[in-house]
C-alpha cells in the first residue's frame, strides 16, 4: 500500500467522527501546551539567571572569611574563631599574577540624609576596582579614585539621587552618612533588576572610611576578576596559599568561582524544569488514554469494514499501520494545536511581564511533536493489533 | 484450479463441537460454473470461506493453482486472496463513507498500485457494471441491485480467476436480483470461474454443475 494512501483512508475515517476528533484533539492538545509553556518557562528562568550571572563576569572569585566546607578531619580546637579578612589581605593578592583586579568590600547599613531627608540605605565600601569587577556604569560624575585614602567622597545609586536629591545638581553636593559628611562624586546608571546587590539603593564610600565609619577592621568579602578563565582556577590556589601564609598556616577561608554559582544554579533549574515538566505529562498520559479509548470504540464499530479490508486482501501489517496511521494524525493534530495554544500563552505572559525574556526552545518543539508522536504510538498500538487479528469470516458476519 | 481433499471444518462452541465440514472431497476447473445449495447450517458458507481463503480447515489439504495454500502465512494468504480471488456478499459491505468508485478503488490500494492506474481501472469497471453514472454516489444513494453491481465491479477489479458470490441475490427483488445473476453469468462466459450460493432452486439449475450440501456433506 502506498504511503499517501494510508493516510488518506486514515483520514477520511477519521473525518466520520468529529465528536471523537475533538476530544482527542483537546485533549493532548492541553498535555502538550502545558509541557511546552512549562518547559519555556523553565528555560527562560534557567537563562535569565544564568545569563544575569554571567553579566557579573564569569572570572570572578568571592574570598568569603570562614571557611564553609567540612574538610572531614579534626573539629576545630575549642576557642579558636577564623580570622578575618583585612584590607592587607586584600593587597596581598596583588602577589598572584593572574588577578587582573581585587575589590575588597565592607558592607553596613546606615542613616543618609540632606537637607532634612533621612533615608536608610546599604553602604558598601570598596575601591575603585569594583567598577571593574561588578561591571558597574555611571550616569554622572566619576567613580572611586584609585587611592587607598578614607577620601571623605561617595558614589550614590539612581534611587537615592531620586529619593534625596530629586530634580538637584548632584554632583559636588554634601551627603551625611551617619554622623560624616562625604561628598558626592558620581551617580551609578540605573540597573534596572540584578540578581545580588540592588546597586540604585546603595552608597559607596571609599573602603578606608566605611571601616572608619562602622569602626571595623575586617572585610565583607573581597571579589577578584581573574584575567582569564582559566587563570581562575590558578587563582583560587594562589589566593588561598597567600592567606594561608598571611593566617599563619591556618586555611580559614571560603573561595567560590562565578562559574560554581553559575553551575549549580543551571543545574538546579534544569531539574526543576525537568520536575515540572514530568509533572505536566501527566496530562499527555491522560490524552493517550483517551487515544486509546477512542482508537477502540473505532475499531469495534468498525469491525465489518475490517472483516471486508481483509477479504479484499489487506494484510494484518496493514490494518494495523492503517489504525495506528488514524492514531498519530490525531494525536499529532492535537500536537500541533497545543504548540499554537502554548505559543500564544507565552505570547500574553511576555506581554504581562516584558521584562522577562520568555522563548520556546526549538528543541522543546521537536519534542512535544515527539512525545505526541510516541503516545499515540503506544495507545493506538493494542486497539490497532486487534484490529489485525480479526478473524475476517467472525468480523464481516457482525453487525 | 481449486481442490479440496477430506477437508473437515470444526467448530467449538462451548462444550459443543459443530461438524460444518465433513469430509468434503471437490475440484473445480477453471471457467466452471458451479452453484452450492442446501439448508439453513448445512454449510455452505463455510465451505465458500474457505475457497475464499477466509477460513482454515481443521484439516485436509486445499490446492488453489496446484500449490498448497493450507500452510501459508498472513502475507502470503493475503496476496493470494488479492490475486485470486473475488468475492461477493448477501449483504454487499460496502464503506458507507465512501463512494461507488472509491469502494470499487480498496482492493487497488490495497494492492499498491499507482492512483493513475486506479482511475483508469475502476472508470472501466464502473462501465462494465453499467453505474458509470453513479461513480460518485455514496452506498446509501444506490438501489440494492446498484450496490450489489458496485460490489461485484470491485470483486472483479483485480481480475481474479475465480468469483465466489454467498446468496449474491438474497437482498435483492428479482429483476434485480436476475440482473446480477446475469452480470456474473456474463462474467463466467468470460472465462472467470463462478461458484454461487443459492437457495433458490431456478437460479442453482441455471449453473452447469450443481452441489448440495447436508449437514457438512456433499450429496449430489
Ligand atoms: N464462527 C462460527 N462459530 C461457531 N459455529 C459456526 C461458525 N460459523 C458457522 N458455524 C456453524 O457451522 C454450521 C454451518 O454454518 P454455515 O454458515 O456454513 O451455514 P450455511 O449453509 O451458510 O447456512 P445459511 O444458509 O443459513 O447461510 C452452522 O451450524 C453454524 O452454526
Ligand atoms: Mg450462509
Amino acid at each position: 500500500m502506498i504511503f499517501t494512501d494510508t493516510i488518506n483512508l486514515a483520514y477520511t475515517a477519521i473525518k466520520t467522527q468529529p465528536v471523537r476528533v475533538l476530544l482527542i484533539i483537546l485533549a493532548m492538545s492541553i498535555g502538550i501546551a502545558s509541557v511546552t509553556v512549562l518547559t519555556a518557562l523553565g528555560e527562560s528562568a534557567r537563562l535569565y539567571i544564568v545569563n544575569e550571572f554571567e553579566a557579573l563576569g564569569t572570572h570572578l572569585v568571592i574570598v568569603l572569611p570562614g571557611r564553609s566546607e567540612t574538610t572531614g578531619g579534626h573539629p576545630p580546637l575549642f576557642g579558636e574563631t577564623p580570622r578575618d579578612l583585612t584590607l592587607a589581605d586584600a593587597e596581598a593578592l596583588y602577589r598572584s599574577h593572574n588577578i587582573a583586579a581585587i575589590a575588597p568590600i565592607t558592607i553596613g547599613a546606615a542613616p543618609v540624609s540632606t537637607k532634612g531627608l533621612e533615608r536608610e540605605t546599604t553602604i558598601i565600601g570598596s575601591t575603585s576596582a569594583l567598577r571593574q569587577v561588578r561591571h558597574l556604569s555611571l550616569a554622572q560624575g566619576r567613580f572611586l579614585p584609585q587611592t587607598n585614602k578614607a577620601l571623605s567622597i561617595c558614589v550614590i545609586g539612581q534611587t537615592i539621587k531620586d529619593e534625596l536629591f530629586a530634580h538637584q545638581q548632584v554632583l559636588g553636593q554634601w551627603l551625611r552618612i551617619s554622623d560624616r559628611r562625604f561628598r558626592v562624586i558620581g551617580v551609578l546608571a540605573s540597573e534596572g533588576q540584578s540578581i545580588g546587590v540592588d546597586f540604585d539603593d546603595m552608597v559607596i564610600i571609599p573602603v578606608a572610611a566605611a571601616q572608619t565609619l562602622f569602626n571595623t577592621h575586617s572585610l565583607f568579602r573581597i571579589l577578584v576578576e581573574a584575567k582569564s578563565k582559566q587563570g581562575m582556577y590558578k587563582a583560587v590556589d594562589e589566593i588561598r596559599e597567600i592567606i594561608k601564609a598571611r593566617h599563619e598556616g591556618e586555611d580559614d577561608v571560603t573561595l567560590i568561582t562565578q562559574d560554581s554559582v553559575v553551575n549549580a544554579f543551571d543545574d538546579i533549574l534544569t531539574a526543576l524544569t525537568l520536575t515540572v515538566t514530568s509533572i505536566a505529562s501527566i496530562s499527555l498520559a491522560v490524552a493517550g488514554i483517551l487515544v486509546m479509548n477512542v482508537m477502540w470504540v473505532s475499531v469495534t464499530q468498525r469491525t465489518a469494514e475490517i472483516g471486508l479490508l481483509k477479504a479484499l486482501g489487506a494484510t494484518k501489517r496493514q490494518i494495523l499501520w492503517l489504525f495506528l496511521t488514524e492514531a498519530v494524525m490525531l494525536s499529532v493534530a492535537g500536537a500541533l494545536v497545543g504548540l499554537f495554544l502554548g505559543k500564544m500563552t507565552l505570547f500574553v505572559l511576555q506581554t504581562i511581564y516584558p521584562d522577562f525574556p520568555v522563548f520556546l526552545p526549538t528543541w522543546a518543539v521537536f519534542a512535544a511533536l515527539f512525545v505526541a508522536l510516541l503516545t499515540a504510538l503506544i495507545f493506538g498500538v493494542l486497539p490497532a493489533r486487534k484490529a489485525a487479528s480479526m478473524d475476517p469470516v467472525i468480523a464481516l458476519n457482525k453487525k | 484450479m481449486i481442490q479440496l481433499e477430506n477437508i473437515h471444518r470444526y467448530f467449538q462452541v462451548g462444550e459443543q463441537r459443530i461438524h460444518a465440514l465433513n469430509n468434503i472431497n471437490l475440484t473445480i476447473k477453471k471457467g466452471e460454473y458451479l452453484s452450492i445449495m442446501g439448508p439453513s447450517g448445512s454449510g455452505k458458507s463455510t465451505l465458500l470461506n474457505v475457497i475464499a481463503l477466509l477460513d482454515q480447515p481443521s484439516s485436509g489439504r486445499y490446492r488453489l493453482n496446484n500449490q498448497d495454500v493450507t500452510q501459508l502465512n498472513d502475507e502470503q494468504l493475503a496476496k493470494a486472496r488479492r490475486e485470486n480471488i473475488g468475492f461477493v456478499f448477501q449483504f454487499f459491505h460496502l464503506i458507507p463513507r465512501y463512494s461507488a468508485a472509491e469502494n470499487i478503488e480498496i482492493p487497488l490500494i490495497l494492492a499498491g498500485i499507482a492512483a493513475k492506474e486506479r482511475k483508469q481501472r475502476v472508470t472501466d469497471a464502473l462501465l462494465a457494471v453499467n453505474l458509470q453514472d453513479r461513480a460518485a454516489h455514496r452506498p446509501d444513494q444506490l438501489s440494492g441491485g446498484q450496490t450489489q453491481r458496485v460490489a461485484i465491479a470491485r470483486a472483479m477489479i483485480m481480475r481474479p480467476q475465480i468469483l465466489l458470490a454467498d446468496e449474491p441475490t438474497g437482498n435483492l427483488d428479482s429483476q434485480s436480483g436476475r440482473e446480477v445473476i446475469e452480470l456474473l453469468e456474463n462474467l463466467n462466459q468470460q472465462q472467470v470461474t463462478l461458484v454461487t450460493i443459492t437457495h433458490d432452486e431456478s437460479l442453482g439449475r441455471r449453473a452447469q454443475r450443481r452441489i448440495r450440501l447436508i449437514d457438512g456433506q456433499i450429496k449430489d
